[in-house]
């Protein structure tokens, strides 16, 4: 075969190629963590001095700029997993692998902070940490399928085999997650409905809402740059672990 | 066909023959529903009242205990292996492996049910529907099952880890399950959770051989 037999290799397949992919986006890293910083500080700020506190629940309501991000990351992340494990499933593409595994644990993290301030901010209102309502058990469920997948990715010697696995179950639990919510939603219910998307628009004054829109893009760019960095380490630790084995055979090239 | 029946016939040959795993796990579960008694304190009212509940819980957690025979010895002897070149699909040999599983593991629960129900202080009626909704739901639980353990099955010592993978697929079941039995919001509900938990057991049972197949596919290659 001659070198004009062989494919021209697609935009896409060129920004996806691991190497390719490293060169181009170890430049991004840098201006996204500051975008982030910027962001969560301004975020910040409206939050803690230029914001009315709540006439009924009080300076707790601030607790909202930090609970209501990380508990929409929690189900985004889940479904960046979900269609990256389509394309490991689909294309094989080994970077879906990768961004497969490097966003379990940050949807772990998030899914257990949204619990975490959520429970903060129950206490002075509900009066109480932990209530078996509809949202709060979907979340601690999707919190377990979280560290569950985490735990099978843990559990493989050979992470090429792994990721397919994985990808299966992921695409099992996307499907599952909504009938799990569903039937949670039925079983109980005292969490507040949606409020900021709806169709005749959001219940909040806007001197809430941009606080929280500062803090919501802060919170989805901060996961974009982690993402990005667990990426990197990961694809050097594949690279790692090719090299040893290289090595371990005798092979100097 | 005739290789999903050789495939059933031989699962149900080696669940019941010889080794009383089935013994075993039917003695699991009456014994956890009998030591909840010790833990609640012995009050009749409160046992009748939370009887389905513990029923549930001792099935569910019968059916995760019996997993991991599901794929593994296949894969020790080579079985699966011969199973993966066969002219059959995986999806079949699942398929059959699932119906096999919810009768040497869901049915001998089911049979021995009544003795829980006894000591657990349930009336006739509470029964018969707690029978019913153990009859519509363990086939999503062994369904469900069989993906946990496809998609363990070629870890070493993954044995723990299908449970804990399972556990919170299984929520809905479990939810329905008890909510068919015990209304909560008059007799309309607990049939709309009976039909819920038909609609799961129904769709968990199509979709979960082919999921599982690709896992033990991808899974072995």
């Amino acid at each position: 075969m001659t070198t004009q037999d062989i494919p021209k290799m697609s935009w896409w397949n060129r920004l996806a190629h691991p190497g390719k992919f490293l060169s181009w986006t170890r430049p991004l890293i840098g201006p996204l963590a500051g975008v982030t910083a910027v962001l969560m500080l301004v975020g910040l700020w409206f939050a803690f001095f230029n914001s009315p506190a709540d006439y009924q629940m009080g300076d707790t309501v601030r607790i909202m700029y930090v609970h209501v991000p990380t508990a929409w990351l929690s189900q985004f992340v889940y479904a960046a997993m979900a269609v990256s494990a389509l394309g490991t499933l689909v294309w094989r593409h080994p970077l879906a692998d990768v961004s497969m595994k490097a966003a379990a644990p940050l949807g772990a993290a998030f899914t257990a902070m949204a619990l975490f301030t959520g429970s903060m901010w129950g206490r002075p209102t509900w009066g109480t940490f932990w209530e078996w309502d509809g949202r709060m058990t979907s979340t601690l469920i999707l919190l377990f399928i979280y560290l569950g997948i985490v735990a099978l990715w843990r559990a493989f010697d050979d992470q090429l085999r792994a990721a397919r696995v994985v990808a299966v179950f992921t695409l099992v639990g996307a499907v599952n997650v909504p009938i799990i919510k569903f039937s949670v939603d039925w079983w109980s219910t005292l969490h507040q409905p949606a409020s900021v998307f709806r169709a005749d628009g959001p219940t909040m004054p806007g001197s809430l809402l941009t606080p929280l829109f500062v803090m919501f893009f802060g919170f989805t760019m901060l996961f974009v740059t982690l993402q990005l960095l667990a990426m990197h380490t990961e694809i050097r630790r594949r690279r790692l672990v090719t090299l040893e084995r290289r090595a371990a055979r005798g092979d100097t090239a | 066909m005739s290789g999903f029946i050789g495939v059933l016939r031989r699962e149900l040959r080696l669940g019941l023959s010889g080794g009383g795993e089935v013994l075993t796990l039917v003695l699991f579960f009456i014994i956890v529903g009998a030591i909840v008694p010790f833990a609640v304190g012995p009050d009749q009212a409160l046992l009748a009242r939370i009887a389905p509940g513990i029923i549930w819980i001792a099935a569910f957690l019968a059916m995760l205990l019996g997993l991991d025979r599901l794929f593994r010895p296949d894969r020790d002897d080579g079985t699966l292996a011969l199973y993966r070149l066969a002219d059959m699909s995986m999806a079949g040999v699942v398929a059959a492996k699932v119906i096999a599983h919810w009768l040497t593991a869901a049915l001998p629960l089911m049979l021995a049910s009544p003795f829980l129900a006894m000591i657990l202080a349930m009336d006739g009626p509470t029964f018969g529907r707690t029978l019913l909704s153990l009859g519509l739901g363990t086939p999503a639980l062994a369904a469900f099952g069989a993906l946990g353990a496809a998609v363990t099955v070629a870890i070493r010592g993954g044995g723990l880890l299908a449970p804990i993978l399972i556990a919170p697929l299984c929520v809905p079941v479990l939810i329905f399950g008890v909510g068919a039995i015990a209304p909560l919001g008059g007799p309309d509900q607990a049939s709309s959770a009976m039909l819920f938990l038909a609609a799961l057991s129904l769709m968990a049972l199509a979709l979960s051989p082919f999921a599982a197949a690709l896992a033990i596919d991808w899974g072995e290659e």
